[in-house]
């Protein structure tokens, strides 16, 4: 086990090398502190309103900008951010924000995923009950000499 | 129902998802209804492009349109652009006011269009934005009709036509105003 | 006279198209041959037509001749060359000239191959492609005519969308289109198998290499389509859950879970049912894809009409689903579970758990991508479901088929012993918490890419682990070790070219977890000779210039790395200004490294040159997600190998 263990340990410190390289220290803050992070994780819950389906952190388009600008702005002014999602869902509706309130009618989408998960363990639980009961006739016994050849044979083949 | 017979319901499962594609057709997805329709319209405090102040509140007791377009917004600005200067010359002396505000735009390319169309409502850009985002304006052109109380009554969506400028005037014309 | 040969020859290829759909199932029912062989000429005739129509429109292209409305619309005199070439499938209407073209000559490929091996099947299989044509060619003929022509003769074209003016828009199309297609093969196989009865084993052997080859060209279509969208939407980003990129994603999936039930179906003899299922869902899937493109049902980045063409589409999809579901109810007898597992911990039933994932992430996918139409119908609200809402319900389940690749080429079939288990696992789970702990240890706090990290890394353990052993065996039989490894995957090239294959699946999610991670990015506004700083590189804005290219004008700002690797480079954002567009569209530039991207795009600027906005992005590990498409396709030509023949041991 330790030679295959060494074995395996190799390439896998190289792999670790080569993401920890790539890893930053805390990144370099832009020009204007903490409000960057924050402008972007409130605009990227909102729907770019001129694009397609881009957020408002991500698109390149000038409302957009604005719109970065407004969300800013309204932070800088104390607002926090569920307060400055409500002020653009107030005059766009539901529609602005990029992933639907989890409440209401719409969170039916976010439990879909879920059911549809738990829907398919449970065939898989059922298929799997179903085929393992077959197997209940019992293999006629076998040499066991032959059966350990047969055993070293096959796990020396992938 | 013969054991049989139950796997024919198989096709029948595909039926709802396609019933709600064929739905589909008759929707416009870049049609977004406005929340705003029915509320207080907001204040805002503008400079039109003549240096004057253009500010909802003091339009107060009047039928306000709100107009939002564009220079680059072809060819439904320069559609709507004549209809709205008309509507404005006919309806003034009868306490309606036509508002301008251009938006996303350059200052001497909304000037042109204002040269271009002859137009003499007050017309002011909107450099931030923040009045657009204000009433939810997701395009070009976009009319909001604000009733004498302040509030928002009809937003139209694309070119407003002859038809909806007058229509939508004389009904808020009728109603009474914020004292009587 | 452009228009009017290439309208006659669309229609003759119609009616030919549809002879020989009618014909060959009308040979396959009265067992007549030499009906089967007229339908053989006639799909010959279809494909010369298509390929002789498609000629004639790149001619009109590249003659310029603007009678031709499609030519008028999409491009202009300034048009290169090369773009005018692609322009082909630039719009709507060329687009389904592409994708008959590909049907048409995958049916001849079918007919060369497969005309001789699989003769029950074979006329079914012709009917199902040639309608298939059949319909593209109506849409093309009726829809969206292709070669409609101009009232009057413009002067000049209107030009190619600006944004498909790039090499990616040369091959996205191309790949996706050549995998969306090639899911016809086996789609038409499966219901030939079902019309003559004949589900068993047959049908999809024959069609394992079909679908290997489309899973890998939707694959790649779907790689360069996030490379597209990286470097020229200028948003940075790759993928944006774009209901068009989940119709293009969501067959993949379920083509994914194929390729491993398949297996199953192979070995054990199991889920015949659930494969044909698979297929006519995969086909399907496809279908639906096409149709969202082309309807506007949901507003998209791709979305490129609306009108009637929606219905087309829509009706033969409703066509196919509802005709495939009946066939399968009809044969559902013979195609009844034959299951037998013996234990649940066994390779089946990673595969199985595997195909679970595939579909509830397909059901994921389509759910949300649809729900806007269902929150609409139901209670005339309009929501959103887009990145945020995507990204959360997926990552678990990606995360899941990320430890079941670990798992499952490893474990025992049938049933895995615990001394299985242990030798086959222990090592790398090991080496896969240590990882996270080491990472965790080094600061980073995140759980979803501790858990990334960590099961990529149990992942790739797995992968050394067989090699190593499996070399060493053959090693211990004399072999040297590079002819070991060499011979090894030869011998078993679609086992190890499934392993290289999961080997840059890891690499692409090693890639999106680091991109999603630690990408910073800034906006910020310079004056000429000011610098910025971002992710410990620097920059300086040097200045802008104008210039006037062919077809459009362009501002470009000039920036210098000052630090870092690729320091001295020049980087040159620029905004094109083409006259039929009415926003200018942003023209971004980077500097690709193996771990950080450096990537601007120019926003707005003073008209005197003095200063620019731009935005400053520093995109880390991005490159690994291309280097995992080269991998991809490494791992599917060793796949696709013909099998060696076995020696006589």
């Amino acid at each position: 086990m330790h030679a295959s263990a060494a074995r395996v340990v190799a390439p896998t410190t190289l792999i670790l090398l080569l993401l920890l390289s790539g890893c930053p220290p805390s990144a370099q803050q832009p020009s204007r502190p903490i409000d960057d992070r924050q402008v972007h994780e409130v605009a990227a819950d909102l729907r770019c309103v001129v694009c397609q389906n881009l957020s408002v952190a991500d698109s390149p388009s000038e409302m957009a900008a604005q719109m970065r600008a407004i969300v800013r702005e309204r932070l800088a002014a104390g607002e926090t951010p569920a307060q400055v999602r409500q002020y653009f869902v107030e005059r766009y509706g539901d529609w602005i924000l990029l992933a639907p309130p989890r409440r209401g009618f719409t969170l039916v989408v976010w439990v879909a995923p879920l059911v549809a998960v738990l829907v398919g363990l449970g065939v898989f639980t059922l298929l799997v009950r179903r085929w393992t009961s077959r197997q209940r006739t019992a293999p006629p016994p076998v040499d066991p000499a032959m059966s350990e050849r047969i055993r070293r044979e096959l796990e020396r083949e992938p | 129902m013969t054991r049989r017979a139950w796997r024919w319901l198989l096709p029948l499962t595909a039926v709802p998802v396609l019933t709600l594609l064929a739905y589909g057709f008759r929707l416009n997805p870049r049609d977004v209804p406005s929340p705003l329709v029915g509320r207080p319209a907001a204040a805002f405090a503008l400079t039109s492009f003549d240096g004057a102040p253009m500010t909802l509140e003091a339009l107060r007791g009047k039928v306000v349109v709100l107009n939002f377009w564009a220079s680059w917004c072809y060819p439904a600005c320069y559609e709507e652009a004549p209809v709205l200067e008309r509507g404005w010359r006919s309806y003034r002396d009868r306490g309606v006011v036509v508002l301008g505000v251009d938006i996303q735009d350059k200052d001497d390319a909304g000037r042109k269009f204002i040269r271009d169309f002859s137009l003499t409502f007050p017309n002011a850009p909107d450099p931030s934005g923040k009045v657009s985002v204000d009433y939810g304006v997701y395009g070009v052109p976009e009319t909001f009709f604000i009733d004498r109380r302040g509030r928002i009554r009809v937003k139209h969506v694309s070119a407003v036509t002859e038809q909806v400028f007058r229509d939508t005037v004389e009904t808020l014309l009728a109603e009474p105003g914020p004292d009587g | 006279m452009i228009p009017e040969i290439g309208t006659g020859l669309l229609l003759v290829a119609l009616i030919l198209a549809l002879y020989g759909a009618v014909v060959a199932a009308l040979g396959a029912r009265r067992g007549r041959l030499a009906l089967v062989e007229s339908a053989q000429h006639a799909a010959l005739g279809v494909s010369v037509l298509l390929t002789a129509a498609m000629l004639l429109l790149i001619y009109a292209f590249l003659t310029f001749d603007f009678s031709v409305r499609y030519v008028a619309t999409n491009t202009n005199l300034g048009t290169p060359f090369y773009y005018r070439i692609t322009a082909l499938w630039g719009a709507l209407e060329g687009s389904i000239v592409l994708w008959a073209w590909m049907v048409g000559l995958y049916t001849l490929i079918v007919i060369l191959r497969h005309r001789t091996s699989a003769r029950e099947l074979y006329p079914w299989v012709l009917t199902v492609m040639l309608s298939v044509v059949a319909f593209f060619l109506l849409v093309m003929t009726v829809a969206a005519p292709v070669f409609a022509r101009m009232a009057t003769i413009p002067a000049d074209g209107r030009g190619l969308n600006p944004l498909l003016e790039d090499s990616g828009m040369i091959t996205h199309p191309v790949a996706l289109y050549l995998g969306f297609t090639g899911f016809t093969v086996p789609f038409a196989f499966a219901v030939a198998a079902l019309v003559t009865g004949r589900v068993g084993d047959f049908w999809i052997t024959t069609t394992r290499r079909w679908t290997i080859l489309a899973w890998y060209f939707l694959s790649l279509g779907l790689l360069i389509g996030g490379w597209w969208s990286y470097h020229v939407l200028g948003w940075g980003g790759y993928w944006a859950w774009d209901p068009v990129e989940n119709a293009a994603f969501m067959p993949w999936l379920t083509a994914t879970a194929l390729l491993h039930s398949v297996m199953i179906q192979e070995r054990r003899r199991m889920l015949r049912l659930w494969n044909i299922a698979l297929v006519v869902l995969t086909f399907s899937l496809t279908l639906f894809g096409t149709f969202l493109t082309r309807s506007g049902v949901i507003a998209s980045v791709h979305a490129f009409s609306q009108g009637s063409i929606g219905v087309f589409f829509l009706s033969f999809l409703a066509l196919v689903v509802l005709v495939s579901l009946a066939l399968i109810a009809w044969r559902w007898d013979t195609l009844g579970a034959q299951g037998e597992l013996d234990s649940v911990v066994s390779r089946e039933s990673a595969f199985l758990l595997n195909n679970v994932l595939l579909v509830a992430a397909t059901f994921t996918v389509f759910f949300g991508t649809v729900f806007p139409l269902l929150s609409e119908a139901v209670r005339d609200v309009k929501v959103s479901v887009g990145a945020p809402f995507f990204n959360q319900v997926n990552v678990p389940l990606f995360l899941s088929l990320i430890f079941l690749m670990g798992v499952g080429p490893l474990i025992a079939w049938r049933r895995a012993s615990v001394e299985n288990l242990r030798r086959n696992f222990l090592g790398p789970v090991i080496v896969g918490i240590v990882t996270a702990a080491v990472l965790w240890v080094l600061g980073i706090g995140s759980v979803l890419v501790l858990l990334s990290l960590g099961l990529t890394v149990f992942v790739a353990a797995t992968i050394a682990v067989d090699l190593v052993r499996a070399t060493r065996a053959r090693r211990r039989m004399g072999e040297r070790t590079l002819p070991a490894l060499g011979g090894l995957l030869r011998r078993h090239n679609r086992r190890y070219g499934g392993f290289v294959v999961h080997l840059a699946i890891l690499v692409v999610a090693v890639g999106v977890t680091g991109s999603q991670t630690w990408s910073v990015h800034t906006e910020t506004t310079l004056q000429r000779g000011e610098q910025a700083e971002l992710g410990g590189y620097r920059i300086r804005f040097d200045g802008l210039r104008e210039s006037q290219e062919s077809n459009h004008g362009k501002v470009t700002g000039s920036f210098t790395m000052l630090n870092g690797r690729g320091a001295g480079t020049v980087l040159e954002p620029a905004k094109k200004f083409y006259p039929q567009e009415q926003s200018p569209i942003a023209y971004v530039d980077y500097r690709l490294g193996l771990i950080d991207d450096v990537y601007l795009v120019l926003g707005d600027f003073a008209s005197d040159g003095t200063s620019a906005t731009v935005k400053f992005q520093v995109n880390r590990m991005v490159s690994w997600i291309w280097l995992g498409g080269v991998v991809l396709t490494l791992g599917t030509l060793l796949a696709v190998l013909p099998e060696p023949r076995r020696k006589a041991a």
